[in-house]
This record gives structure tokens, C-alpha cells and sequence, in this order.
């Protein structure tokens, strides 16, 4: 099933408004139900590219998802498909409770009382939140925050999920927790991290950013092998090789 | 870090909570404008105004000295405007001491102004009180909308209820830092660098203001907030909202 492109982008680049440059040339084609991480330092461009993917930032360059082009007519249909989580949950949650904040992308999209109600209750459960619907937002956990981010998306039914630094300020239980909560969660997913575990536990590919431009476009699996490239980015070999001996358990 | 200064109790469990937020809203705004328009003579409706008030707070379970203590935290305020009063008005004169040099007279009318204000924002911070603490401020929002109130007044309201939170966080996170940074030296060098956070909070949250609008943009948003469903009326309700007509009768008949 390699032959349903759901993420095209054509020679994407970018500058901030400052003039200073982000991204330059990116090429990258994401399959349908494929998982892929985008593993870069900070600065390399990461959560850039990612906000590419539903038009909240436009560069030069096409990008095309699910078959449209990423301009200003099809902004919202292009909204509904990509789910889009940012790193920090509380940019992410505004309403005052939790059920309000999950509820917000459905009731937009004008689905009635009662969809609504199920594909919120639908969304919390996938993500262990079952019962907080009443609950105030600042009253949560930091771990608590991230999955009600993530439901807030879930709940649109998006076909492609968006995840920025998902296990970002987590301890390392919550960590796992997410983890495993976003496996369950069968949608295309581009996630950008620092993390090694998130990128090998929850995508098969890994694409590589640096200085605006991309790297390698490996399996993750070939990654914990290649100590150069490990090396590179900073990630600790010895762990590498644990990983991959219990990936091929 | 976890703050409920606005709505404590509000989340407890009694049938008074469990009213819709309309109901509520509406019998305790008679509350007070039953109190601010009855003449400060009429002792009797003002007494009865507040058992029935201490009534509504016993059935909620509220503690009366939590809400004592916060009916005490506005009395100073009040005090301190309304305590020269009774010294300014020249009339009839109400009371006397006498400190040795000359004396000091209390007139009659400046003592009932003096009482009139005392009671009339007693009985509405009472009011207030009992509301907030027995209605969550989402709900709170919620009946405010459901009752006609300009959709831009209770979006806005929302999200100074989520982000007076976040604020707060961090202007005590830099206040943290600053703090452990040795912050001290002369008035000119501290005004300054308050001077800077207050600039640096503000920069913070216009840029959170960005980031909150595009995830709100993410999620379909077009210019428009959704409705959002809440409780019905039902006979609680009714009952409870019965108070009001009951209370305008008798500042009508009762002088």
C-alpha cells in the first residue's frame, strides 16, 4: 500500500519574517498510515516544517495534502484533515474546561449535540481521560495536559495527525504513558521530536533536519545502526544498540 | 501550580450546586437589587434578607466562616470611605465624646448613610459570594451567555478565566528567578527591572495570544465560538427561582 501519497511537498522553503532563513528545498512524501519522525537540533527547522502541513505557516515551495494544495481556498478542509498539536499544551487548551476544549474542533466542523458528545467521550477514552470532561484545565498534570491536547485532535477524526514534541516536559512514566497511548491512534502521523524512544517506538521512518534543510530519510531501524548519524545528533549509541536488539525480539 | 481564588467550593456537591447557573444568577441579582433599592430604615427586610441568604448557604454545605472571612476581606475597603461620614454631615447631632480638648459629634443622618452603605454592600458581596462559590466560573460564563449577555463579554471573560492562571504562573516563575538571582540594590535598579518583567510578561502573552489563535485556527475556528450545551430547568430550578417573587413582594409590602 506504498502508493497513497497523503503529504507531498515540492521544494519548500521558507524565511522568518526577520529575513532569517528556515527552510530550504524540502522534498518530502508521506504515505498513507505511515508514521514518521522529524529528528533535527533545535533551530533545524523542525516545528517550521510542521506548520506547514495545515497551512498555519506558508513558505515557497507546494505542499499538497490529501490532494489539495495548500492555499487559501482550501485552508479549511485542509484544517479538518490535519490534526495539529503544538508543543505547548497550554497554547493548545483555552476553554475553560476540558470538555469545552475537545469538543471546540467538532462543534466548528457543525457536527450535532450528540456526535459531538460521542466523539468527545470517544476521544478522552482513547487518550485514559475518561471522566475529566467537567474538569478545569489548569487544575491538570503537565502528562494530563499533553493527552487532552491530543484528544482536542483526535475528536476532529483527522486522517493526518501533526505531533510537535509530544513528550516534551514529561517525567519519564508520563513519557511512556503517551507513548503507548499514541500508538493505539491507526491515523498517518508526522511527528517532530528530540526524543529517540518516541521516534523509534512510534514510526517506522525517520527524516533528518539540519540547518533548514533535510538529511537523511531512513527506517528508523537502520538510525540506531548507523553510529555516525548517532553521533551526529547527539544520541547515545550504547542505547541505540539496546533498542534495536529488543526491536528485533 | 493550582489556584481556585475565584471559585472556591464551587466543584462541592449539594443541591444548590447542582442548580443551572441561570437560575442561580437570577435570584441572587435580586438579591441585590432588592437590598441596594429598600431605604436603610426597613431593618426588618434587611434582616430577613440575610437569614434567608445564611439559609441558601447551609442547604449548599458552604462553611460560614469561609464566607464570613470573605465578606470581611471588603470591609475595610469600605470602611475607610464610609467611616468619615457620619463626621461630615452637620445636623442633627447623634452622639458626642468628649477627648478633653473640645468635642467630637456623630450626626444622626451621616450614622444611617453610614449603615445604609455598610449593609447594602454587605448583603451584595454576600450575594456574590454564595453565587461564585456555589456555581463553577465555566458554568458561571455559561448562564451568563444562555441569558443574553453580548457573546464578546463572555468570550472575552473565558479567556481571562484560562489565562489569569497561566499569567500568574509566570510572573511567579520570573519573580522566582529574579529572586534567586540576588535581586536587590537600590530602588532606581529595581524599579528598572520591574520595569523589564512587566515589558517581558507583556511580550510573553501577546505571543501566546498568537499561538492560542492559530491552534483555535487549527481546529476550524472561523470568527465564531460554538455553543456549547448545558443543563435545563427543571422543578429545582423553578422552586429555587421562586425566590424572587417572593423577595419583590415583600420589599413591596414590608416597611
Amino acid at each position: 500500500m506504498k502508493s497513497d501519497k497523503v503529504i507531498e511537498i515540492d521544494h519548500l522553503s521558507y524565511d522568518y519574517p526577520d529575513g532569517t532563513p528556515a527552510l530550504r528545498d524540502i522534498d518530502l512524501v508521506v504515505y498513507r498510515n505511515e508514521s514518521i519522525a522529524i529528528l533535527g537540533p533545535n533551530g533545524a527547522g523542525k516545528s517550521t516544517l510542521l506548520y506547514h502541513l495545515n497551512g498555519t505557516l506558508r513558505g515557497d515551495g507546494r505542499v499538497t495534502i490529501l490532494g489539495l494544495l495548500v492555499e487559501k481556498k482550501n485552508l479549511k478542509e485542509i484544517r479538518r484533515r490535519v490534526g495539529l498539536v503544538f508543543q505547548n499544551p497550554e497554547d493548545q487548551l483555552f476553554c475553560p474546561t476540558v470538555f469545552d476544549d475537545v469538543a471546540f474542533g467538532p462543534l466548528n466542523m457543525g457536527l450535532d449535540e450528540e456526535r459531538v458528545r460521542y466523539r468527545v467521550e470517544r476521544a478522552l477514552e482513547m487518550m485514559g481521560l475518561k471522566g475529566f470532561e467537567g474538569r478545569s484545565t489548569h487544575h491538570l498534570s503537565e502528562g494530563e495536559k499533553k493527552r487532552v491536547a491530543l484528544a482536542t485532535v483526535l475528536a476532529m477524526d483527522s486522517e493526518i495527525l501533526a505531533l510537535d514534541e509530544p513528550t516534551d516536559n514529561l517525567d519519564p512514566t508520563g513519557n511512556r504513558t503517551l507513548i503507548e497511548r499514541i500508538q493505539l491512534i491507526p491515523q498517518t502521523k508526522v511527528i517532530v521530536t528530540h526524543h529517540l524512544p518516541v521516534a523509534v517506538d512510534l514510526c517506522e521512518r525517520a527524516v533528518l533536519l539540519r540547518g533548514g534543510r533535510k538529511g537523511e530519510d531512513l527506517p528508523t531501524r537502520d538510525l540506531l545502526k548507523n553510529r555516525e548519524l548517532l553521533k551526529e545528533f547527539g544520541f547515545d549509541a550504547d542505547f541505540a544498540q539496546w533498542m534495536y536488539e529488543r526491536k528485533k525480539l | 501550580m493550582r489556584h481556585a481564588f475565584l471559585d472556591h467550593h464551587s466543584s462541592a456537591e449539594s443541591p444548590i450546586h447542582h442548580l443551572d447557573a441561570r437560575a442561580k444568577i437570577i435570584v441572587f441579582f435580586t438579591f441585590i437589587l432588592i437590598g441596594v433599592s429598600s431605604p436603610p430604615t426597613s431593618l426588618l427586610l434587611f434582616s430577613l434578607l440575610i437569614l434567608v441568604l445564611i439559609g441558601i448557604a447551609l442547604f449548599a454545605k458552604l462553611p460560614l466562616g469561609h464566607l464570613a472571612k470573605k465578606i470581611l476581606i471588603i470591609l475595610p475597603f469600605l470602611l475607610v470611605v464610609a467611616i468619615s461620614i457620619p463626621f461630615m454631615k452637620k445636623d442633627g447631632i447623634g452622639g458626642g465624646y468628649n477627648l478633653g480638648f473640645g468635642g467630637l459629634s456623630v450626626s444622626q443622618s451621616g450614622l444611617w448613610i453610614l449603615w445604609n452603605v455598610v449593609i447594602k454592600s454587605s448583603l451584595g458581596v454576600f450575594s456574590i459570594i454564595l453565587l461564585s462559590s456555589t456555581t463553577s466560573f465555566p458554568k458561571l460564563i455559561n448562564g451568563m451567555e444562555r441569558l443574553g449577555s453580548p457573546k464578546i463579554f463572555t468570550i472575552l471573560a473565558s479567556f481571562m478565566y484560562r489565562y489569569s492562571f497561566i499569567l500568574i504562573d509566570e510572573m511567579q516563575r520570573m519573580k522566582r528567578a529574579r529572586d534567586s538571582r540576588c535581586f536587590g540594590g537600590r530602588w532606581f535598579w529595581q524599579s528598572r527591572v520591574i520595569g523589564h518583567m512587566v515589558g517581558t510578561l507583556f511580550l510573553r502573552s501577546f505571543h501566546r495570544g498568537e499561538r492560542v489563535y492559530l491552534a483555535m485556527l487549527s481546529r476550524g475556528y472561523d470568527g465564531t465560538m460554538p455553543e456549547t450545551t448545558a443543563s435545563r430547568f427543571g422543578l429545582g430550578e423553578i422552586l429555587f427561582l421562586s425566590i424572587s417573587p417572593i423577595l419583590l413582594f415583600l420589599r413591596i409590602y414590608l416597611r
